[in-house]
């Protein structure tokens, strides 16, 4: 409870309270994932129940138009799916591909930097060296080539089953740097303070040292990077399933929707296309908005 | 100098050497490369006589060192998916994807920095605000959607330009331009700008920062006060100390547009490196993926060497600190 009344208490709620931007932005993001983990129950129909689809109500166009049916709200794709549904299970998968690989890029990534930070010598050259040579490539580009490999390697017709995790370790594999740079620099700092030198005369276990002395204050940015990683894996999951080598389309990301609507886009159906783009802009950018403000409110020089 | 240049240029050989191992190891591993040429009813003595031949029993350092040789010439095996030499496709697309970079850099600059330095100047102007937050936006908008939103509005809404391909392409040498045809040029233009929205916010961004970091500084308020215009203290004096750093961000950044420009072109099906790139991942073409990871590689580390080299030259505080640990 003393926790709860001190953050409440504290500069960091003090400084969300009054930014109406952040305030949204926290918002939009709490009911993406609520509609997401809750996508069944939110979600006016259940686009992948093929019984419940109709070809005639293929290319229906938004309700607004005037020349839509009220039934469904944003329109319906090529095969009769309620563009609004197909948005909202695609945001969960978007999410969950984001969430799942800057999980698994902070874990690697925090590990990385802690001992790379403690340890120092030949290892923290070893991985700074490699943590530089990866730098210099583009994410999506290390991205794209993991999961090409992952297809010539799975045998044939696996590849689709697996899609999700192979995404999830691509996109981990390429934003694991940023963590363990950031992390290597505060421990490099932290290594030298008392209270390390300390647990070390009482003859701690370095691993102990760093993971339950060290790693507690470091976390501050980290945190920060985590939230800007996820907005960033999320462009990079929808711009692979853009491409064509992310998510199959019988479990769309909002990558794999605007593909599939990028086809019609000629033939007048807007609709299948710029509602997935308007609701991957809006989710990136909120959590950007989140970030950013992360950064400021827990950077004391900044205020 | 030069001892500078040889060490920019050793680390240059062993970022390379990483890639030519990793290329190497997807031609390797990934997939048995026998199997992949020889027809299914080959027998095992076949098979042997293939391994031999192409000196796949030999051991690995060999192979490694074979493998090297070979790229360094530019052989990179055939195409499992189009059936021609990799390096002869690499040949044909490099025009279409260095006019789109090229072209992209352009913008990033010439639209960039004016911007930059008009949001450094007039700092509280709404229409500074208006910019920078536009620049925000532009980090959470994905490439591929700006791509999209702009042929839905200047191709299938208005019907100006058109939305894919590189229109009609003149041929000088090995070359092939697009810049000398007007429908060549025509379709440039939203894939240029498209390619181009993430530098021109990242330009603009910087120089602004550059700017009012500069501004602040004793030798302009020394300059005003001797009563130089606006103009000669802004221009002259400010915004050339900040070009050093925005021509480098350029530079390194160019490499980036090039890599970025696999999902510009996928969008625009424009005919080039990157596009190739992307089919190859789809049909898991490796000799093609490890052929344009060894010249995107080569391409990052010339930009890097060569920037570095120009830092060196321009910033003479590189040059006082002999044989210290280099590098900015």
């Amino acid at each position: 409870m003393e926790a709860v009344r001190r953050f409440f208490d504290g500069d960091v709620f003090y400084s969300f309270k009054h930014s109406p931007l952040t305030i949204t932005a926290a918002v939009i993001v709490v009911a993406c994932i609520v509609g997401a983990t809750f996508a069944p129950f939110v979600a006016p129909h259940n686009p992948f129940d093929l019984k419940t689809l109709n070809l005639l109500d293929a290319f229906t166009p938004p309700a607004f138009t005037g020349r839509g049916n009220p039934d469904y709200l944003l329109g319906t794709d090529d095969q009769g799916r309620d563009v609004l549904s197909t948005i909202i299970f695609g945001s969960r998968m978007s999410l969950v591909i984001g969430l799942g690989a800057t999980f698994l890029a902070m874990v690697f990534g925090v590990s990385m930097g802690l001992m790379s930070g403690y340890i120092g010598g030949k290892f923290d050259a070893f991985i700074m060296r490699v943590a530089d040579i990866q730098l210099s490539f583009p994410a999506i580009l290390i991205a794209l080539l993991i999961d090409g490999v992952a297809r010539a390697v799975l045998p044939k017709g696996s590849h689709d089953e697996l899609a999700v995790y192979v995404l999830i370790l691509a996109i981990a594999a390429a934003g694991w740097v940023s963590f363990a740079r950031t992390v290597r620099g505060s421990t490099l700092v932290e290594r030298n303070k008392d209270y390390v030198q300390a647990a070390r005369v009482i003859g701690r276990h370095p691993l102990s040292i760093m993971f339950s002395h060290v790693l507690p204050n470091v976390l501050g940015p980290v945190l920060v990077i985590a939230t800007l990683q996820i907005g960033a894996a999320i462009i990079t999951e929808s711009s692979l399933s853009y491409l064509g080598v992310g998510v199959p389309p019988t479990q769309p990301s909002l990558g794999t929707l605007i593909r599939i609507g990028n086809d019609f886009l000629f033939s007048g159906e807007w609709w299948i296309t710029v509602f997935p783009g308007a609701a991957l802009v809006i989710v990136v950018l909120s959590i950007n908005v989140l970030g950013d403000w992360l950064r400021d409110a827990l950077n004391p020089r900044l205020r | 100098m030069i001892a500078f240049v040889l060490r920019r240029l050793l680390q240059g050989v062993i970022v390379m050497l990483v890639v030519g191992l990793i290329a190497f190891s997807l031609f390797n591993f990934v997939g048995d490369p026998v199997s992949l040429m020889l027809p299914p009813e080959a027998t095992q003595a076949d098979r042997d006589a293939m391994r031999q031949a192409l000196g796949l029993d030999k051991p690995f350092y060999v192979q490694f060192v074979t493998f090297i040789g070979n790229a360094v010439q530019g052989n990179f095996g055939i195409s499992l998916r189009l059936g021609r030499p990799v390096s002869t496709l690499l040949v044909e697309r490099l025009p279409a994807t260095l006019e789109l970079a090229f072209t992209a850099a352009m913008i990033g600059l010439l639209v960039g920095i004016p911007v930059g330095v008009y949001t450094a100047l007039k700092r509280d102007s709404w229409v500074s605000r208006a910019l920078l937050t536009t620049s925000l936006v532009g980090v959470s908008l994905p490439n591929f959607l700006i791509g999209i939103f702009l042929i839905l509005i200047f191709a299938v809404w208005l019907g100006w330009l058109p939305s894919f391909g590189r229109g009609d392409t003149v041929k000088i040498g090995l070359w092939s331009t697009g810049f000398l045809t007007k429908s060549g040029l025509k379709s440039l233009i939203l894939p240029a700008i498209t390619l181009g929205f993430f530098p021109v916010t990242l330009i603009m961004r910087l120089v602004r920062a550059e700017m009012l970091e500069v501004l602040r500084t004793d030798y302009i308020k020394f300059a005003r006060a001797r009563g130089l215009s606006d103009r000669a203290v802004n221009f002259g004096h400010a915004l050339k100390n900040t070009l050093v750093p925005v021509i480098t961000i350029t530079g390194l950044q160019l490499g980036g547009i090039i890599a970025f420009a696999i999902i510009t072109e996928t969008v625009f099906q424009w005919p080039g490196m990157g596009l190739l790139f992307v089919q190859a991942v789809q049909f898991a073409d490796i000799p093609v993926m490890a052929a344009y990871l060894c010249l995107i590689g080569l391409i990052f580390v010339v930009i890097n060497l060569v920037v570095d080299m120009l830092y060196y030259l321009v910033d003479p505080r590189l040059r006082a600190e002999r044989g210290g640990s280099g590098g900015h």
